[in-house]
């Protein structure tokens, strides 16, 4: 979607599902329960799928859905129930005071680093005119734009990424069987 | 929409890097990195309607590449669980000296 069409109703969608995602995340992290915690953490996902989708990356979306809120967490999920997680309990309770402190200053550290760098200034012959991307969503539809980088300049790396997967499926099958051969002997 | 985005990317990093720091929970420390994979994208996204199409295929190879580290560790934690019993981090120290 170009947003010079509708400024106001593009900019009103894109701080609703931020807010969405923030409040998501934040309850994410709060959550004793890891079922209830997980479930924070699609609705997060759901709310980043629609700003890709505001940002022109309506390919990118859908798998956001498909693969983050669908897949990925569908395996958490399982994991939490296969071990018998879902209950809250004293597990799921935060560390000490001494940890809140730590993780409160790295994260002021990391917000006032990322605002450091939005500031700065990248050249102008680098910027593609405004409107590139939706333009070429427009006319070309919305997997053009990232397949064709994907299969010309990335090639090697997408041919090298099946072979990553391959190694965490066979790595994933050798660490659930270790157990079982273990209890076998 | 750039500097809103990289905004919302940095809160939701910051979110993630507190939830890694603060939780016992060895499943909700992985959440936590899926959150800040998933920051990390938006920053992507973002800078990729400015910059051209690239930056879509590196949140390609990024979720990719999450997939199979959320495959390899939950196999890790289920191989944790079998032994320990617990997923509860501050038990689980052997490595602390």
């Amino acid at each position: 979607m170009s947003h010079n069409v509708l400024p106001l109703f593009y900019v009103f969608h894109f701080y609703l599902f931020g807010i969405i995602a923030i409040v998501s995340a934040v309850a994410f992290v709060t959550r004793k329960s890891p079922v209830a915690a997980a479930l924070w953490l699609v609705n997060t996902m759901f709310s980043l799928a629609a700003m890709y989708v505001l940002l022109d990356a309506h390919f990118i979306g859908v798998i956001q859905v498909l693969v983050y809120a669908g897949a990925i967490m569908v395996v958490f999920l399982f994991v939490i129930m296969l071990l018998n997680l879902g209950h809250a309990s004293d597990i799921s309770d935060a560390r000490g005071m001494g940890w809140k402190l730590a993780a409160g200053l790295v994260g002021l550290a990391l917000l006032a680093q990322i605002f450091a760098l939005t500031r700065a200034r990248v050249t102008e012959s680098l910027t593609l005119p405004e409107n590139t991307i939706a333009d070429q969503v427009a006319a070309t539809g919305a997997i053009a734009p990232v397949a064709g980088p994907l299969f010309h300049e990335y090639l090697l790396a997408f041919e090298v990424t099946s072979v990553l997967l391959l190694a965490a499926v066979v790595g994933a099958v050798v660490l659930g069987k270790r157990g079982e051969r273990a209890n076998a002997r | 929409m750039l500097a809103e985005s990289l905004f919302f990317s940095a809160v939701l990093f910051t979110i993630g890097v507190v939830g890694v720091l603060t939780r016992r929970n060895a499943i909700i420390i992985f959440m936590c990195v899926e959150l800040m994979l998933n920051a990390v994208n938006l920053t992507f996204v973002a800078f990729a309607q400015v910059y051209g199409a690239a930056g879509q295929v590196f949140v390609f190879f990024v979720m990719t590449v999450a997939a199979a580290e959320a495959a390899v560790g939950l196999a890790i934690i289920i191989a944790l669980f079998r032994h320990r019993q617990t997923v509860d981090l501050s038990n689980i120290n052997l490595l602390k000296g």
